[in-house]
């Protein structure tokens, strides 16, 4: 059934400072509302816990994409479709823009924003793979200042997050590797478009003289938390011989702790992901 | 019973500005139907799955169940009825009478708000273009295939209309 509206306030806020300060007035009783669509689909069922929001799609400070010659950093609020839409993100970080390409339907990417992305801290999600893959921080700011943290180690459990409650995702820096990246992503889903994944899969691999000098593969849907398989790609840049894509499979299948839920269930997608490494592995 | 919170939110719809008090998580998509009686915009799933309640908010298309009408303030909502209006966009429309791209109607108001905000960016689309472009938009009815006809047949006139 659809939420009682008289038990839920919302404010917009001009800027961060004054976001700050409401946050800081009354700790943990605010929390960010982005581009609403996952909050507004818990609003409809009955199931949205919070009471209380800040609006934030308006504040300045949260947009933008600035480029050095070093990173590339990503308010926090750009959509899918703005994502999709910057060159530079294109050509350097592909596997971002196709996650957002195939994260629900125009209008939801036209809504959706990286950072709402990141705190829904869903472990389905389409874009933090692709994160993990690019080595990504994430800035976090209150009113003491912000700080930088790995992006791997933000998700520290089903739903939980390295966050104080008086702190907002502000910014996404990616590093600019400047490596000749082999990149693959495939999402698998019910449908085509529009689906929350069974599994996802983002790979990138560096190749030199034939061998893997370098390889990241990253996977949602599969465990607690959006998952870097750190052992699978341990084992890759070691192993040469004809039993290494068997081999890798079995120790990505290690690593993963998929669950049977409404969307699949366990067996499913450790085949899908141990399919979908063979098929990266293949195409390098 | 009380309320709750309040906000007067500011915006324009279909180039009239309006002004609406109202609690700020109400949907924009009640605001337009039950404030403004702007009934062409459906409810389908009312979990932005479905697209039957697709505007264009500042140009982009966006569905109105998941929009909270605090987040609508000093921007501008375009629903069927402002498409309606234009000459360009009723060609479309009529497109999809002409060849049954709409049966019992209820995804035919955000199919022709998708549809007109890709031929906006996109005159002449691919076949590719247009699935995905309505790949968000539901329709029960017709299989889709003479929505795409519909739409393909608006985008030939649309494109004679402007060499002429």
């Amino acid at each position: 059934m659809r939420s009682y509206l008289p038990r839920y306030e919302m404010q917009a806020p001009r800027d961060l400072a004054e976001a700050f300060e409401l946050m800081a007035a009354q700790p943990g009783e605010w929390k960010p509302f982005a581009g609403g669509t996952d909050l507004m689909v818990l609003l409809e069922q009955g199931k949205l816990a919070h009471r209380k929001f800040l609006s934030v799609t308006h504040i300045a400070e949260l947009h933008g994409i600035e480029i050095s010659s070093s990173h590339v950093a990503i308010g926090a609020l750009n959509t899918y479709s703005q994502l999709q839409r910057n060159s530079m993100l294109r050509d350097e970080f592909p596997l971002l823009c196709q996650a957002a390409r195939e994260t629900g339907s125009i209008a939801n990417q036209n809504r959706g924003t990286l950072g709402g992305n990141i705190a829904n801290a869903s472990p389905a999600a389409d874009s933090p793979p692709a994160l993990l893959v690019y080595d990504a921080e994430l800035e976090l700011t209150s009113k003491r200042g912000a700080r930088w943290i790995p992006y791997a180690r933000f998700h520290t459990g089903y739903k939980q997050m390295d966050m104080a409650p008086e702190e907002i995702i502000s910014r996404i820096r990616l590093p600019r590797s400047g490596k000749q990246w082999k990149q693959y992503y495939r999402k698998v889903g019910t449908r085509r478009a529009q689906a929350i994944s069974k599994v996802c899969f983002a790979g990138a691999a560096e190749i030199g003289d034939g061998k893997i000098r370098d390889i990241r593969v990253a996977l949602g849907s599969v465990a607690p938390t959006v998952l870097r398989c750190v052992k699978t790609e341990a084992l890759l840049l070691k192993s040469t011989g004809p039993s290494r894509i068997k081999d890798a499979q079995e120790q990505l299948a290690a690593e993963m702790s998929p669950v049977d839920d409404f969307r699949s269930n366990a067996r499913y997608r450790t085949w899908v992901a141990q399919n979908l490494l063979a098929e990266f592995l293949l195409q390098l | 019973m009380s309320e709750g919170q309040r906000a007067t939110i500011r915006f324009s719809v279909n180039e009239r500005p309006e002004s609406v008090t109202a609690h700020p998580l109400r949907r924009l998509l009640d605001v337009l139907r039950e404030d403004l009686h702007l009934t062409g915009t459906k409810e389908g799933c009312g979990e932005g799955e479905c697209g039957a309640c697709a505007v264009l908010l500042d140009g982009e298309v966006v569905n109105s169940c998941l929009i909270p009408i605090l987040q609508v303030q000093d921007a501008r909502v375009v629903t069927i009825e402002g498409l309606a209006q234009n000459d360009k966009a009723r060609l479309l429309q009529e497109s999809f009478i002409q060849c049954g791209g709409a049966q019992c109607g209820i995804c035919t108001p955000g199919m022709i708000v998708a549809s007109w905000n890709l031929l906006e960016r996109n005159p002449l689309p691919t076949d590719k273009d247009l699935r995905n472009a309505l790949s968000g938009n539901l329709c029960r009815c017709t299989g889709y295939t003479r929505i795409f006809d519909a739409i393909k047949t608006a985008s030939g006139k649309l494109a004679q209309a402007a060499a002429k």
